[in-house]
């Protein structure tokens, strides 16, 4: 093992290439895990954030606020399971928001939110029937001010800005939380058709009682409505919106792909190294090594590179990090994602050169005398 | 005293598509505690079978081997190499240093193999690269020392786990006939001074007035 650091310390030169390959790969590897993140979590942070266990859609709605309606007296049954501690109603209008002063087809993209209750990081809602709410802060690209009104949809239904929160995406789009009143309101004017009656939401969030399994809550209340709900934990509705389960499998199939490469480079990498060192092996082998310590000394060579490269790679995708501005692209850099990359390409250095060890048992110990 | 090396009928064969070869027929051949012998014969004699044999390099097809009183016939690897890393000692015909190790590290890298011992393996390459006149060079690599120089550094190595049985393969082939005598008069003195058995694997004849005695192996037969 002395002697395998010893070589990459007396001659890194031999290594550079396979470091180079490896840190490109580490920063591609992170590179992806923090687009996929940043876009799952610009898709559901909005949801995520809901103080709360169980999300209540109506049957039929396949999951989706744009479907989906809950009535007052469907709201009644539901406070009555057994284990609720408390429901608060929720919706979602997906429109195009006029800024003042943009061009008049430049359009932001905006998911109105109605709440009753503050998700966290959003002040509790604004005096019902108010025309005001608070922006995500990457509305502020598009030239949303605090005191700006910003008119929604074909209707221009007029919404002022008061305030700004943080990463709060839903769907891929900016929110904008308003006053459950001022949501219905702009849903009814510019959806015509959605008629939405007073006390109607589309879906509920629903607070759990101490001691209470949300799975098992979801189902006994949709029992309780005689199926006439669809209710899934938090954490399950964000993942049934629509287009992220889609984009986490196409995200991890490349993410497969390429610590499979990462394994390719270093199997390539160390049997050449073993090929060169066939002489070397043969007379450390007849002076008493084992191949064991021989092969020891190959995965530590490859671990230290791989670790190296991963170093270096994390540096590049945190630098990216900085380099990007906020709200330009989706990309978020966690350091469970690092560290999950950087375990990922050490399990596949220790896999690469699994494919050495064959190689160095062949070596015969005799070979060293006669030649 | 035990006997450094004590072969019995060995017999060593080997398949070549359907045929048997016979790398070394009923070889028997004892070497005393201290003592030196040359082992002559023209390639593919079975010089270096006997040689890799007597090393525990390669296991006997039969017969029976005892090295420095330890029977090692039936040795499987780990074994063996834990026996040449504590017993035997190998001068090979092309040095064979590791470049990226000075002088110093090539002897102590023996050490590091099995159990380390540390500092003391470190006295001990110092002391013995001072009785090979390379105190002035422990911190060179080996490209920095000329072929005399690197085969003392070898023979350094060899004597590094004070083995009982020192095996050279052709130990002055790479060197002129002035640098070789010189090279086999401290091979003889160090062995003689540390009263080491030696085994020396060759096909020059000159370097026979250098050892003890004289064994010859022609096709596989030993006449010792």
């Amino acid at each position: 093992m002395r002697l395998a650091l010893r070589e990459l310390r007396r001659r890194p030169g031999r290594f550079v290439t396979a470091a180079a390959i490896l840190t490109l790969i580490a920063s591609l590897l992170m590179l992806l895990g923090g687009l996929l993140d940043g876009l799952i979590y610009g898709s559901t942070s909005a949801v995520l954030a809901q103080r709360g266990d169980v999300i209540v859609y109506s049957s039929g709605s396949e999951q989706s606020f744009l479907r989906s309606r809950i009535d007052p007296e469907l709201r009644e049954v539901i406070e009555e399971v057994p284990g609720v501690a408390g429901t608060s109603g929720l919706g979602v209008a997906q429109l195009g928001a006029r800024v003042p002063g943009a061009a008049e087809r430049d359009l932001a993209d905006v998911a109105l939110f109605g709440y009753e209750r503050a998700p966290d990081g959003v002040p509790d809602p604004p005096e019902d029937g108010s025309a005001e709410g608070y922006a995500d802060e990457s509305l502020r690209n598009d030239g949303v001010e605090e005191g700006t009104t910003l008119e929604l949809g074909p209707f221009r239904t007029p919404v002022r800005v008061v305030g700004f929160v943080e990463d709060l995406e839903y769907s891929g789009q900016a929110t904008l939380w308003v006053d459950p009143v001022t949501w219905r309101d702009a849903l009814n004017e510019n959806r015509p058709g959605s008629g939405l009656g007073d006390g109607t939401f589309q879906a509920l969030v629903v607070e759990v009682e101490a001691g209470t399994d949300p799975e098992q809550l979801a189902e006994d209340l949709d029992r309780a409505t005689g199926r006439a709900t669809d209710s899934l934990t938090i954490d399950a509705a964000a993942e049934a919106i629509p287009g992220v389960e889609q984009q986490r499998s196409v995200f991890n199939q490349i993410i497969g792909v390429t610590i499979l490469i990462a394994v390719v480079v270093v199997a390539l990498f160390f049997a050449l190294l073993t090929v060169e060192r066939t002489q070397m092996y043969g007379v450390l082998k007849a002076v008493g090594a084992t191949s064991g310590t021989l092969f020891g000394g190959v995965v530590v060579q490859a671990v230290v590179v791989t670790a190296v490269a991963a170093l270096v790679g994390s540096a590049i995708a945190l630098a990216l990090d900085l380099a990007i501005p906020a709200g330009a692209i989706p990309y978020s850099l966690s350091a469970a994602r690092v560290l999950s990359s950087v375990a990922f390409l050490l399990v596949a250095a220790v896999v690469g050169c699994a494919f050495s060890l064959r190689r160095v048992l062949k070596i015969d110990p005799a070979s060293a005398i006669g030649s | 005293m035990t006997q450094a090396l004590q072969m019995r009928d060995v017999r060593k064969t080997y398949r070549m598509g359907d045929e048997e070869v016979v790398a070394l027929d009923h070889a028997t051949l004892t070497v005393e505690a201290d003592e030196m012998v040359a082992l002559v014969g023209p390639s593919g004699s079975g010089k270096t079978t006997l040689c890799s044999i007597a090393g525990a390099l390669l296991q006997p097809t039969g017969g029976q081997v005892e090295v420095a009183g330890e029977d090692i016939t039936r040795f499987d690897a780990k074994a063996l190499a834990r026996f040449r890393r504590e017993t035997v000692g190998f001068v090979f015909q092309s040095v064979n240093l590791i470049p990226f190790l000075t002088a110093r590290e090539n002897l102590v890298v023996v050490d590091e193999l099995g159990r380390r011992s540390g500092r003391d393996a470190r006295r001990r390459s110092d002391q013995l690269l001072e009785e090979l006149g390379l105190s002035d060079r422990a911190d060179n690599l080996p490209s920095q020392l000329s072929g005399g120089q690197r085969q003392r550094v070898a023979v350094g190595r060899a004597l590094m786990n004070e083995p009982k049985l020192v095996l050279f393969d052709e130990p002055t082939s790479a060197l002129d006939t002035k640098l070789g005598e010189q090279v086999m008069e401290l091979i003889r003195s160090e062995m003689k001074r540390r009263g080491t058995a030696a085994v020396i694997v060759t096909h020059d004849d000159r370097i026979t007035r250098f050892t003890d005695r004289t064994a010859r192996i022609t096709d596989g037969v030993l006449e010792a």
